[in-house]
């Protein structure tokens, strides 16, 4: 993104427009949740924005319990950039761009509580369950965060435990019991380029962006996860007019859920 | 001893069911993804592109680079950790001499392309699907070929001969099994992929590489569809 290009989405936005059309605040079109698409998985699903496409898969192990919470499960989220997804994404280790992915989607699920970890606890100090939430790109157009974590959650969603008898797990049978949660967290990242707002931003705008900020959100409004990116400060006026942006479109996108 | 039938009532000579679709990934320069029943492969083309580290570029031709991979959620056991394995390592090399002969390299000199095959769902079968479906993301990115690769796994379980071994016949335990896995160049019949394991007598192969050249033709026929459906041509599209 050279400097030009960036003072066209700048000079475009004094307008209230993007430059595919949209107004600031807009979401792509459609915005589509496909739960249960692989088989393979515990809970699964797809979700499209626009023409971004993540999938979201849940697999569940029996483990041994932490050493200070011996009472507790857990969930360990993990972020892949596919190269298939993106032309400049490559092979290999996951980098900072997929491990910080992989930490807001995380974030956004363990601190809304929306999964009781005392309820995941088979036989304290000895057995728990790990639930293993993993996101994969397989379109970035833009906007990974807000796909990822809405794929992941959906996933969990979606998900059954397999049968465990107490000493082995059959993975071809499922329980049928689902993953108790107990509410619905939702990510919203809203961009700030020169001194306006934006949401759901394409791959061209995210070069072009100051700063962001992803807000997760309870149905009542409350906040319970945040992560700051980019390489512009913020205004305490900016983070609260971002927050507003984040819980109002924030009740949007949970229609998708439904 | 005698095996019957097949658990989910196929014909011996009958693959799962096929589902075939070009231009899944709507960034890269092709794609397609291909299906055997639950095993799902999705492929994606990008280049010609320039190829770093500059050291690799060959300036009498271009480079093929094919990467294998499964999901973390793509298998009916446990999670498959990502980064790669010795397994996909291999499966990776062996797609690469598979779709090789078809494509003419010499055209892009200090290029690469790269095919990047992922499995978002597998039950036995993988790298053939992964190879068909590569072989029509390849054609969708326009690249200059003499035919397209189909793939398909055969191979001997008890006394019969079968076609697209799923996972029960994979793990079959009354009896001795052979998997197969081998992908034909159709036009020339020549094959470009072949592996094995497990036993099997020198007529029993010969029988196994004729069937599997038989339902390759039959799958040919719907990457061709596939390809064609893509682009609206109607006929034979010469």
């Amino acid at each position: 993104m050279n400097e030009d290009q960036k003072q066209h989405i700048i000079t475009l936005l004094e307008s209230d427009k993007r430059l595919d059309g949209r107004k600031p605040l807009d979401y792509r079109k459609p915005v589509k949740v496909e739960p249960g698409f692989t088989s393979t998985a515990e809970g699964s699903a797809k979700v499209t924005i626009g023409e971004t496409e993540v999938m979201a898969g849940v697999k569940m192990e029996v483990g041994t319990p932490y050493p200070d919470r011996p009472g507790e499960g857990t969930i360990i989220c993990g972020a892949e950039l596919l190269p298939l997804s993106n032309p400049e994404f490559e092979s290999g280790p996951p980098g900072i761009q997929a491990i910080e992915l992989a930490r807001i989607v995380d974030r956004g699920i363990r601190e809304s509580k929306t999964i009781e970890f005392k309820k995941l606890c088979i036989k304290e100090g000895e057995q728990v369950w790990l639930i293993l939430i993993d996101v994969v790109t397989l379109n970035d157009a833009g906007n990974l965060f807000d796909a990822s974590a809405l794929a992941a959650y959906a996933a969990l969603q979606n998900a059954t435990y397999p049968k465990f008898d107490g000493e082995k797990l059959d993975y071809k049978e499922s329980s049928g019991k689902k993953i108790e949660l107990t509410n619905i967290p939702l990510s919203v990242t809203v961009c700030k380029i020169g001194n306006k707002f934006i949401v759901d931003p394409t791959t061209d705008e995210e070069k072009a962006i100051d700063a962001r900020l992803t807000v997760a959100t309870l149905e009542d409004g409350t906040l319970c996860a945040m992560q700051k990116g980019g390489d512009v400060p913020l205004t305490p006026e900016d983070i609260s007019e971002m927050v507003d942006i984040a819980t109002e479109k924030g009740k949007e996108l949970r229609q998708a859920l439904k | 001893m005698v095996y019957k039938k097949r658990k989910d009532g196929r014909k011996f000579d009958e693959a799962r069911k096929i589902e075939a679709k070009v231009g899944v990934v709507k960034r890269a320069d092709g794609s397609a993804s291909f299906r055997f029943g639950n095993t799902w492969a999705v492929a994606a083309v990008y280049g010609p592109r320039e190829l770093y580290p500059r050291f690799l570029q060959d300036p009498s031709k271009g480079l093929l680079r094919c990467n294998y991979n499964m999901m973390p959620f793509s298998s009916r056991g446990e999670r498959v950790r990502p980064g790669g394995s010795r397994r996909s390592k291999e499966i990776s090399m062996v797609t690469q001499k598979a779709l090789l002969p078809v494509l003419n390299l010499d055209e892009y000199p200090n290029a690469v392309v790269d095919v990047f095959i992922e499995l978002p769902e597998t039950e036995a079968g993988s790298r053939t699907a992964g190879i068909n479906a590569a072989s029509m993301a390849l054609a969708d990115a326009g690249l200059l070929m003499k035919d397209l690769v189909s793939s398909v796994s055969v191979g001997r379980v008890d006394d019969k001969i079968v076609v697209d071994l799923d996972y029960a016949e994979e793990s079959y335990d009354d009896g001795p099994v052979a998997d197969i896995p081998i992908a034909i160049l159709p036009k020339s019949g020549n094959v470009s992929l072949l592996q094995m394991d497990g036993l099997v007598s020198k007529d029993q192969l010969k029988e196994a590489v004729e069937l599997g050249k038989k339902a390759c033709a039959k799958i040919y026929e719907i990457q061709k569809k596939a390809l064609k459906e893509k682009y609206n041509v109607k006929g034979d599209g010469q």
